[in-house]
């Protein structure tokens, strides 16, 4: 269990104090996997630094199965970070070491050396998916596979924690859905609680189960991730939900259409094709001008812009038809949005 | 000046002392040049990883005064011309090496000229390496002296190769002027024949020798340095 209660840092620089983090409250079950999200210069870098105290919080606690670690320093600190180990965007790997020496650097530092290190080293290689690049130097390997030497450093020293700052930011979508892959792997089956920085919602959508949102500094929201992401409370999570926004893009158009917007709010709407049922029993054919949509659990959110021709009488009846479905809202709007 | 240097009697002079007094001379520089450059580097190597690890934003940070002192003491040495260095250090040479001229005393002004100039070139090397790195290994629990003795010097082992090669070659210039105060060597030979007897051709070829001993140097440095650096090599294999 971690929870952080009252978190706060402040930098102090020379246009004045600025406020990285105000009064943050969390707290993460063991084993899971949770997900704290916000746009660039949320504060989610330091947020993630104070939990292993890189960053020294100005106030407020971060307890770790019953340690407060803001009370550790020195020696009780370094042994506690052997417990809660990290990940980078960047990877951070020593670059003028094997990738097998890498994956020994934390036992070394713990003082564990020579054949039971390597044998360690060598299982955790396997379990990464790198065994055949052991006696590689990282600037030999693609991003993918550094990352995947980083996670296997990381658990070298069998941590409880694992804390991944924008670890997959810097790498492609087939890469970044692999490295997740690996990530939820890991928890399953050694039970480690994973905290996953990140900015993208796909991130947090496909390996989390709770998230905090964070925006400026503090926590706006956070919960199950079907809740909060199905029900967005705060501009900030809209924003991440909907990055579009609400403002729909300038359609061409012939005046003969009259313009239907639809919003899904958690419809059940994957099991019925919503514009086609509408054809088939209304006859009334819709034309999508524009539709941005997505699945969080198994509802789905967005909105769609449907050009509807056939007179005011058609009109109404595929809005009526529309309405009745469940977490569904369609209403006209004016020709010239 | 140099109207009478090629002529054939010069040449004779020339060889004749060139195949009896050089082979040493050669000898006293390379061992001067190598001895003076390993103490140099033993001490302004540690000089220049405190001078990075104790900065306030460094891995082990030393009140501001030890390193405000150290700074001023390496600019200090750095700055005093070498030639008034060899003699302003007399006293030191003295009570290390019991004499002030001579070859073996022409180490200790050497050591004291090119040690504040290896402190700040492993300084620089060292501030080269990825903070993120550091940053990593402190985040896996390394202590302060292990990051030191395990990230920020293995890290920048081909830096500081390229450094020391440098430092190498100054000093081998510098220990030219030490004949001066009666160091041996090269330099030696070109001021006793050069400068004193005007000999120009047997300076002409102590100067060659110079530059040729800088090129050996330079290159198997910079080789080594290459040869070093794990980075290079997904291109090459």
């Amino acid at each position: 269990m971690i929870e952080i209660k009252n978190l706060s840092k402040t930098y102090k620089t020379a246009d004045g104090a600025v406020e990285a983090l105000k009064n943050v409250d969390i707290s993460i079950p063991d084993g899971d996997i949770f997900g704290i999200i916000g746009m660039s210069g949320a504060g989610k870098s330091t947020l993630v630094r104070c939990i292993n105290m890189l960053e020294r919080p100005t106030e407020g606690t971060v307890v770790i199965d019953g340690t407060d670690m803001v009370q550790l320093d020195g020696k009780a600190l370094r042994e506690a970070r052997r417990k809660i180990t990290m990940i980078f965007q960047g990877f951070n790997l020593l670059m003028q070491r094997t990738v097998l020496k890498n994956v020994c650097f934390p036992m070394e530092l713990a003082g564990i050396r020579g054949r039971e290190a390597v044998k360690r080293a060598t299982e955790l290689l396997e379990v990464v998916g790198l065994a055949d690049k052991a006696n590689v130097y990282p600037a030999q390997l693609s991003g993918g596979q550094q990352q995947r030497v980083a996670i296997a450093r990381a658990l070298a020293t069998s941590p409880e924690v694992l804390l991944c700052d924008e670890a997959t930011s810097a790498l492609d979508p087939t890469t970044t859905r692999s490295i997740l892959d690996l990530l939820s792997e890991i928890n399953g089956k050694l039970g480690i609680t994973i905290i996953v920085i990140t900015h993208q919602m796909s991130v947090v959508e496909s390996v989390c189960r709770h998230v905090a949102i964070l925006e400026n500094g503090t926590v706006v929201e956070q919960g199950e991730v079907g809740e909060v992401f199905s029900n967005p409370k705060t501009e900030a999570a809209r924003k991440l939900v909907f990055p579009e926004g609400d403002t729909d893009p300038v359609i061409a158009r012939d005046s003969e259409e009259v313009f239907i917007r639809v919003v899904f709010n958690g419809a059940k709407a994957t099991a019925t094709p919503l514009i086609a049922q509408l054809a088939i029993d209304k006859g009334i054919a819709a034309n999508i001008s524009y539709a941005s949509t997505r699945s969080i659990g198994d509802g789905s959110y967005g909105s769609m812009l449907l050009g509807i021709t056939g007179g005011p009488e058609n009109v109404q009846t595929a809005i009526d038809y529309l309405q009745q479905m469940p977490g569904v809202i369609a209403r006209e709007v004016p020709v010239n949005v | 000046m140099f109207e009478n240097a090629f002529t054939s009697e010069a040449w004779e002079t020339a060889v004749k002392v060139f195949l009896s007094e050089f082979p040493l001379a050669i000898w006293e520089t390379v061992y001067v040049t190598v001895l003076s450059t390993f103490f140099a580097i033993l001490i302004g190597l540690p000089l220049g990883v405190l001078l990075v690890a104790g900065d306030k934003n460094g891995v082990l940070p030393l009140p501001s005064w030890i390193l405000k002192t150290l700074g001023v003491i390496i600019n200090l040495l750095r700055s005093v011309p070498f030639l008034i260095l060899m003699v302003l250090v007399f006293p030191i040479t003295r009570t290390i090496v019991g004499t002030v001229v001579g070859t073996p005393a022409t180490i200790v002004p050497l050591v004291i000229a090119a040690f504040p100039f290896i402190a700040r070139l492993t300084e620089s090397s060292l501030r080269d390496v990825d903070p993120n790195i550091i940053e990593a290994a402190q985040s896996m629990g390394a202590s302060p002296l292990q990051i030191i003795t395990k990230v920020m010097i293995p890290e920048s082992i081909p830096s500081l190769l390229s450094n020391a090669t440098i430092a190498i070659t100054t000093v081998l210039g510098y220990s030219a002027m030490s004949g001066i105060i009666g160091g041996g060597g090269l330099g030696k030979i070109a001021l006793n024949y050069g400068y004193y007897r005007y000999k120009y051709l047997i300076m002409i070829f102590a100067v060659i020798l110079l530059i040729l001993l800088v090129q050996l140097f330079q290159t198997c440095g910079t080789k080594l340095a290459i040869r070093s650096d794990k980075r290079l090599k997904n291109k090459l294999e």
